[in-house]
């Protein structure tokens, strides 16, 4: 059992495999942002790691507020004035992070693209969805001529089952469903190689999510894009997502085959959140005792352990390294790493202090 | 498209149906308090000659006045619908020939005061919008507080002082030099028009060079409400979902801040415009009064001076009905430009 640090080879199940050996198309390496606030830095993404390939669907997955969407923006470069950006996020051989605001503007649309969670307002009110499609393609293909555009912008919308008679009509005539299949046409119109799509279906119901999710899914198969999946229905991430990374409190405490994750978590915040899943054959319901800490004033060591049931006093002390499992998996956790801990350190933490961390 | 037209159509009429009770309730107030207003009409527009009260009561009878209210109402609305505002008891003219003569230059002034505020007031919000915070915003903000709460004759002799008898850049008061329009016909009745037409552009230039400190005063009563306005809105939209969806699209900033920030943040402006027209009458009785601008203002305020209720009414009845009108155009503008509001 080795600390997942340096270069590894293992062998991974499932689809993954093949995937392994071709060389990612976005590769975050302790990816860290913060914002300012009155009660000072606000670590929202704290350490990141994780690796997208050609035509991969990863899925992000964690409770609200984890920083899932924070890390989806921060990636492209869209956070709001006030936030800062630290690490490395190796694309196309620039690092992203480096990068100023005006490369980042050349490379979002035709290298990155984002498709947000509420497309009800994201289309310009004013703007006919032709007018959309023509300042993106304009913007980044200056020599198209009028008819080039309109043959791609009609052959996007097409793919989204958006049929050409509307082309020429306003945001405000369309359905949610509808707005959203344009959305991703106009992220998709200028073939970006890696799309972050923000809780896409989380504001359409469920016929609507499942057409959104199939599109997806032909996306990568069709052009290779690599996908980064926000969400938190764990249900679309089986579906959908080859690996998935799961993500507590600006950390990603696990990661890896997303078959492999669901039949077998080891994080215990892994298998809380698989315990608060709502299925059919769901008998009773399940929640996580407590709320993600605030993140301005994390507790110290590992960040779940005062909600963790499996908290050891190590974990009160110290973070836990991230290993890599005999699975495949990532796991940031000190259960799997009893050699590294004193027989102290494994005794179960006391459960005043349990109670106490909750209340704070 | 067809579909589109006809529903803009169906705004359109149910717009101008909402006029009407709008202006009965409009009318009823006028009737109302110019009833309620102190002082007898008919002894008052003797100019304080003595009268004996059989002088006063025929004058009343002649008049109207010694009917019953309800008659008088009934009287009144009757008259309006066919656009008949009265004669004035001082100076025996008809209201709508009085409206004729002045209107153009009240219409003249109004739309000066507008394109002012219009010209000043945009520019600056977008910019205090888009630079928000900084010391021009700042500016900007106090800037558009202390030109609403100022009083529009304090401002005009301000002005007066300043660039017309000081520095003598403008012309202290009237709307041209004396005798120099008398012979330009009236046409339009707005003067500045009337000599556009006759190609005397002597006049044209004599009218705008006339009409720079009184515009400008009365637009800066209305700027601070533009100003604020625009920039809220350009803070609002460049905060909004389409602006940040544009941004992750790469659309280079400066076409975000002007094609998804400014042209969404200006739609209320026209709203603001409309809302504004009655507020721009009323500075501008205060403004034709300061700067001696022959207008319906001015006139109003010598009616009021002789206590000719009759003509008051009628040029009150008649300025309520063009804030009706106007702000029912614009609403139907802005159905024209923004597509949701037909729906």
């Amino acid at each position: 059992m080795t600390t997942a640090n340096g270069t590894d080879s293992t062998t991974r199940t499932g689809s993954g495999t093949s995937r392994d050996t071709t060389a990612p198309v976005l590769a975050a390496r302790d990816l860290r942002v913060w914002y300012g606030s009155e009660r000072g830095p606000v670590a929202a993404v704290d350490g990141v790691t994780f690796d997208v390939r050609p035509g991969e669907t990863l899925g992000l997955v964690g409770e609200s507020g984890c920083g899932k969407s924070t890390l989806g923006r921060g990636v492209l470069g869209l956070l709001p004035p006030g936030a800062a950006v630290d690490g490395e996020v190796r694309f196309a051989g620039k690092n992203l992070v480096d990068l100023s605001a005006r490369q980042l503007q050349q490379l979002r649309g035709p290298e990155l693209g984002l498709i947000f969670q509420e497309p009800m307002t994201r289309l310009n009110p004013l703007m006919r969805v032709s007018e959309h499609f023509e300042e993106a393609l304009r913007t980044h293909n200056g020599d198209l001529t009028k008819d080039e555009i309109r043959t791609r912008a009609l052959d996007a919308l097409r793919g989204m089952g958006i049929p050409a008679s509307r082309y020429e009509s306003f945001p405000h005539e369309f359905s949610g469903g509808m707005r959203q299949r344009i959305m991703i046409a106009l992220a998709l119109v200028l073939r970006p190689a890696f799309v972050v799509a923000d809780e896409p279906t989380t504001a359409l119901d469920v016929l609507v999510e499942a057409q959104i999710i199939q599109i997806l899914a032909d996306l990568r198969r069709n052009f290779d894009t690599a996908l980064v999946l926000i969400t938190h229905n764990l249900g679309i991430v089986a579906e959908a997502c080859d690996r998935v990374a799961v993500m507590y409190a600006g950390h990603i405490v696990e990661q890896g085959d997303a078959r492999e994750v669901f039949a077998n978590p080891q994080h215990p915040y892994t298998q809380a959140l698989m315990r608060s899943t709502i299925s059919l054959s769901t008998t009773g319901l399940h929640y996580i005792p407590g709320s993600p800490p605030d993140l301005a004033h994390p507790p110290a060591g590992c960040r779940f352990h005062p909600r963790c049931p499996k908290a050891m006093k190590v974990c009160a002390q110290e973070a836990p390294p991230e290993v890599l499992l005999p699975n495949g998996t990532r796991n940031t956790c000190w259960l799997p790493v009893p050699d590294m801990t004193t027989a102290d350190g494994r005794r179960p933490l006391e459960v005043e202090e349990i109670s106490v961390a909750d209340e704070a | 498209m067809s579909m589109k037209s006809g529903s803009l159509g169906r705004y359109i009429a149910m717009r101008v149906a909402l006029a009407i009770p709008m202006i009965f309730v409009l009318l009823t107030l006028v009737f109302v308090m110019l009833r309620v207003a102190p002082g007898d009409p008919i002894s008052a527009s003797s100019g304080g000659a003595k009268m004996s009260q059989e002088k006063i009561d025929e004058l009343r009878a002649a008049a109207g006045y010694d009917r019953p209210l309800i008659v008088q109402y009934g009287d009144y609305l009757a008259d309006v619908v066919r656009f008949d505002f009265g004669t004035s008891v001082s100076t025996n003219q008809q209201v709508s020939d009085v409206i004729l003569e002045k209107g153009g230059a009240t219409v003249t002034l109004a739309t000066g005061g507008l394109v002012f505020a219009l010209l000043l007031g945009i520019p600056v919000g977008l910019l205090a919008g888009r630079f928000r915070d900084s010391a021009f915003d700042v500016f900007a903000r106090l800037f558009g507080i202390i030109t609403y709460a100022a009083p529009v004759f304090v401002v005009g002799l301000l002005a007066q002082q300043l660039f017309a008898t000081k520095l003598g850049w403008f012309p202290l008061e009237g709307e041209t030099d004396p005798l120099i329009a008398n012979d330009i016909p009236a046409t339009t009745h707005i003067l500045i028009l009337d000599a556009i037409w006759v190609n005397d552009w002597e006049v044209v230039w004599n009218v705008l060079w006339h009409l720079i400190l009184p515009a400008a005063t009365l637009g800066l009563l209305i700027v601070g409400v533009f100003i604020r306005m625009v920039r809220v809105n350009l803070i609002q939209t460049l905060r909004g979902d389409y602006v940040e969806a544009a941004r992750a699209r790469g659309i280079r900033e400066r076409d975000v801040v002007v094609k998804h920030g400014f042209r969404n943040a200006l739609v209320p402006v026209i709203t603001v415009i409309g809302l504004q027209v009655a507020l721009l009458l009323g500075g501008s009785v205060l403004t034709e009064k300061t700067f001696n601008w022959p207008g319906l203002g001015k006139q109003l305020i010598e009616f009021l001076n002789s206590r000719d209720y009759v003509a008051v009414q009628g040029l009150v009845t008649f300025i309520a009905l063009v804030v009706v009108v106007i702000s029912m155009l614009i609403d139907i503008i802005n159905a024209l430009i923004d597509p949701r509001v037909r729906y």
